[in-house]
């Protein structure tokens, strides 16, 4: 395997070469997951390690998923450590290779998404320590000859009596045993790690420019490439004259590849500049007029016809009929673009060995085996080094596995074994699809003649993100895609009668899983008509929800911690000449449960600051509190975005913004204060990368309307409108 | 060819003249601490000391760093002690860090020149750069601890 020649590279990139020695804890995946790989052609032989015991004392914990930022390198190294009975200041951790024995136990493939990677791992990491623990305990016995009942393990020692050994100085003898059938975990009364705010293990070299991303990885002799890749969707290269290209010092070769045409050069900058230099001409794909003003008049047209039904309870329509009150709303929300501070990047190096691909992503099975086709080679000839991510938020687990496809076909124009990097720069990025979709949602609820909630029908209009991706059949099923009314169809006050549609638009516009997918515009419709609701029954929007969450124990908790943080009832601090309001929204996504209060100022002239966020979260069971309060703190900016300005705009086909000064994200200026509650719970661990998300914009937009009277329904906000 | 002083180091490097800082730093020298994020000074990933003030290295042109001390996230400090970076490590900031040299680098530079700032000057000072992951409360709160700890 080729090194990387970068100086500040990690230790993790030597993969086997510090494997001498030590002991190797690995599980054999269960039949149901193997069969599921099966079908993906995956070889099941594997090396199946979670944790390796240096004779030093280190403790090296092998992660199976994708950091990128969500701190899941340091928690599940502390599952581990946990049940080890480990020494902290002793555990590192490296990424897996690609092996079935680093499957997500319930996708049966590599994958990091969902907010899934505590709750499939929990009892498999926390096993993996018990199981080490168990070996060590039995080495340390034998070596005394006493029975392993009498020892016991404690901060990387086994001890029995006076005696004691390091498990470093057990390690060679622990793997001579057989690994117990059988484990007991820890009880949560001897708990030393689990549900500490330990640092995380990744942040010194984070600090220090050490930390390797895709984008740091240097290969002897490596080139870089750029990708001049169609300006509207659908679209396909004509023709292209690469003579300016060629003409730019350092430019190494220009190369058609299926998605455009490759400038492959010495180094970015000249690959940059030949692209500028390249002349391609572009064949149109059908539809390449669109338009986002367009788009809204034909989604209208289509909310006006029913949608393919996800839930139907009661009968709707007639209740709406003989609503005593009743709120018909449309909800606009456009195209997103994840824009992580790191833009994709690929490193292959394609030769008669095989293919090697250094990148960040959160999708290696799928990736792997896109790679494998693309290279005409099996699965097994392709590795992939999964390096640091410099954020994913969704794009990294490419649907069609894009940016990993493309630069294998990069490496094959290229020819000759030499390693390339496909780089995006900034405005691919923001250009380049895969966006979260546009939507549009039309909504009607009322209350009968007692004033109690009585109907409510809800049609939400847009492409269906699953289609053209892996789990397509799975997701989407009798026209339904799941994820396009998820957080509506189990909405916790839907009255007797209720009914939801997915009403599908197929447009060339390539579409993709942004955080918290479906959740991301459900919630901020379903939590501000819950606040119509509460006003048409006549209460308080939080009086309105304790009645409904009766049989919902976990939002009902959730909420009362952040009314209670929040001073939910008190008369806000008032500052001179601005409206200032308090929202609340509750949602739950991925399995976990969250609660936010938002507190706004609005200016005169409607332009808005969000002052304060309070957000309570029951993830069940705690692994790092800190990083759980770091997502709430992260979801909430990264939900806050779209709020205030983010967003896409498409003209003639071409999408309008290009970096980041069209394309606005949040800036520190604009962050809120917020203050993090989590629930103390026993219950199952969930996620938490993305539920603190969902409840952000509708809490924000009720609290616009309590400090401005205004409805808001089209998301960014326009604050023109909220003028006094 | 251009001769610059890197951290101290003195390079001779063989680049077109256009070359800006930022991928001279990284696709020559491979001091990759130093990030791409935009291109076009909008993000702040890039930013390095040029004589001890900030700049933005991918709109620097190479040429114009010349003759200049060079300072960059790997050349902050010899052990990742430096208050600043001890600040963020104490509080937890990064996420998945791939901003965080540029955000280091700033506060740093704005420690320089204002050892005791309030949160409106760290707002000011540190808007230019920018966090996906938000880690924005944290960064402002370790620029508080950095500055407390420099005083003492």
């Amino acid at each position: 395997m080729d090194q990387p020649i970068n100086p500040s590279r990690r230790s993790f990139l030597k993969g086997s070469a510090v494997l001498a020695g030590g002991l190797i804890i690995g599980f054999h995946i269960p039949e149901k997951t193997r069969a599921a790989d099966a079908a993906g052609s995956e070889q099941t032989f594997a090396p199946n390690a979670f944790l390796r015991i240096a004779p030093d004392d280190r403790i090296t914990v092998i992660v199976k998923h994708a950091e990128m930022g969500q701190g899941v390198a340091t928690s599940l190294p502390m599952l581990v450590a946990e049940d080890l009975e480990a020494d902290w200041q002793k555990i590192g951790f490296e990424f897996s290779p690609v092996d079935p024995a680093y499957n997500h136990t319930v996708f049966g493939i590599m994958l990091t998404g969902g907010s899934t990677s505590i709750a499939n791992s929990y009892e498999q990491m926390r096993k993996a320590g018990a199981t080490a623990r168990v070996m060590l305990t039995e080495a340390a016995a034998d070596t005394w000859g006493v029975d392993a009942s009498e020892c016991s393990a404690r901060e990387g020692r086994v001890h029995h009596g006076d005696n004691s050994l390091s498990f470093g100085e057990l390690a060679d003898k622990a793997a001579q045993l057989p690994p117990p059938a059988e484990v007991a975990l820890k009880p949560k009364a001897e708990w030393r790690i689990l549900g500490k705010p330990l640092t995380r293990l990744d942040t010194p070299a984070k600090t220090n420019g050490s930390s390797t991303f895709g984008a740091d990885i240097y290969l002897e002799g490596m080139l870089t490439a750029v990708v001049a890749r169609p300006p509207l969707f659908g679209g396909r290269v004509k023709s292209f004259d690469p003579a300016g290209a060629q003409r730019v010092e350092g430019v190494v070769k220009v190369a058609e590849v299926p998605n455009g045409v490759a400038v492959i050069a010495k180094d970015f900058w000249a690959a940059q500049k030949g692209r500028k230099a390249l002349q391609v001409e572009w064949q149109a794909g059908p539809e390449s007029d669109i338009s986002s003003s367009g788009l809204e008049k034909l989604f209208r047209e289509k909310a006006q016809e029913s949608g393919n039904l996800a839930k139907k309870a009661g009968d709707v329509e007639q209740a709406l009929k003989t609503a005593a009150k009743s709120v018909e709303a449309e909800y606009l929300v456009p195209y997103l673009a994840h824009a992580p501070m790191e833009p994709l990047n690929c490193v292959v190096k394609l030769d008669e060995q095989g293919c090697e691909i250094w990148t960040g992503t959160q999708s290696q099975t799928l990736d792997r085996k896109a790679a494998a086709e693309v290279a005409g080679l099996a699965p097994e000839q392709v590795q992939i080094h999964t390096q640091m991510l410099g954020g994913g938020f969704g794009r990294r687990a490419s649907k069609t596995n894009d940016f990993v496809r493309e630069a294998v076909a990069v490496a094959k124009a290229l020819g000759d074994g030499t390693p390339v990097k496909t780089f995006w720069d900034r405005t691919d990025d923001i250009r380049g699809g895969y966006y979260r979709p546009m939507y549009l949602h039309k909504v009607h609820i009322g209350v009968d003649d007692k004033g109690q909630p009585s109907a409510w029908h809800h049609r939400v209009v847009g492409q269906q993100l699953m289609k053209g991706g892996p789990f397509e059949d799975a997701m989407i099923q009798d026209g339904v895609d799941a994820t396009s009314v998820e957080g509506i169809t189990d909405l916790p006050y839907a009255p007797a009668n209720f009914q939801v549609e997915d009403q599908p638009v197929e447009l060339p516009v390539t579409t993709l899983w942004w955080r918290s997918v479906g959740h991301s515009h459900t919630a901020f419709v379903t939590e501000t008509m819950a606040d119509e609701m509460a006003a048409l029954a006549g209460k308080d929007p939080a009086d309105y929800r304790r009645d409904a969450f009766q049989d919902h124990p976990r939002h009902l908790g959730v909420m009362q911690q952040v009314l209670k943080d929040a001073g939910w009832g008190k008369p806000l601090e008032q500052k001179g000449g601005v409206r200032r309001g308090r929202g609340l929204a509750v949602h739950k996504s991925f399995e976990s449960y969250c609660a936010e209060v938002a507190e706004v100022s609005v200016q005169a002239d409607g332009s808005f600051r969000v002052d304060q966020v309070y957000c309570a979260i029951d993830c069940g069971k705690i692994v790092n509190p800190d990083t759980i309060r770091a997502q709430m703190e992260s979801a909430i900016a990264y939900g806050l975005a779209p709020v205030l300005k983010s967003r896409l705009t498409l003209q003639n086909g071409r999408v309008q913004e290009s970096n980041f000064h069209d394309y606005e994200v949040l800036r520190m200026q604009e962050m809120p204060a917020v203050a993090v509650s989590i629930i103390d719970s026993d219950e199952k661990a969930t996620g938490v990368g993305e539920p603190g998300l969902p409840p952000l914009a509708p809490a924000v937009c009720n609290a616009l309307y309590a400090a401005t009277g205004k409805r808001v329904r089209t998301l960014p906000v326009d604050s023109g409108r909220l003028a006094s | 060819m251009l001769e610059l002083k890197v951290n101290g180091a003195t390079h001779q490097v063989d680049v077109a003249e256009d070359t800006p800082l930022l991928w001279v730093l990284r696709d020559h020298l491979q001091l990759t601490g130093t990030k791409y994020g935009c291109g076009e000074s909008l993000c702040g990933a890039c930013v390095v000391h040029l004589d001890g003030q900030p700049s933005r290295a991918c709109t620097t042109p190479a040429v114009a760093a010349t003759g200049r001390e060079i300072t960059t996230i790997e050349g902050l400090s010899e052990k990742g002690d430096h208050p600043v970076q001890k600040a963020w490590i104490e509080l937890d900031a990064p996420q998945c860090g791939y901003c965080q040299s540029g955000q280091i680098m700033s506060a740093v530079a704005l420690l320089n020149r204002n050892p005791k700032p309030t949160d409106a000057d760290i707002d000011n000072a540190m808007n230019g750069v920018i966090c996906r992951c938000g880690a924005y409360n944290r960064i402002r709160a370790a620029i508080h601890r950095a500055a407390e700890s420099m005083e003492g």
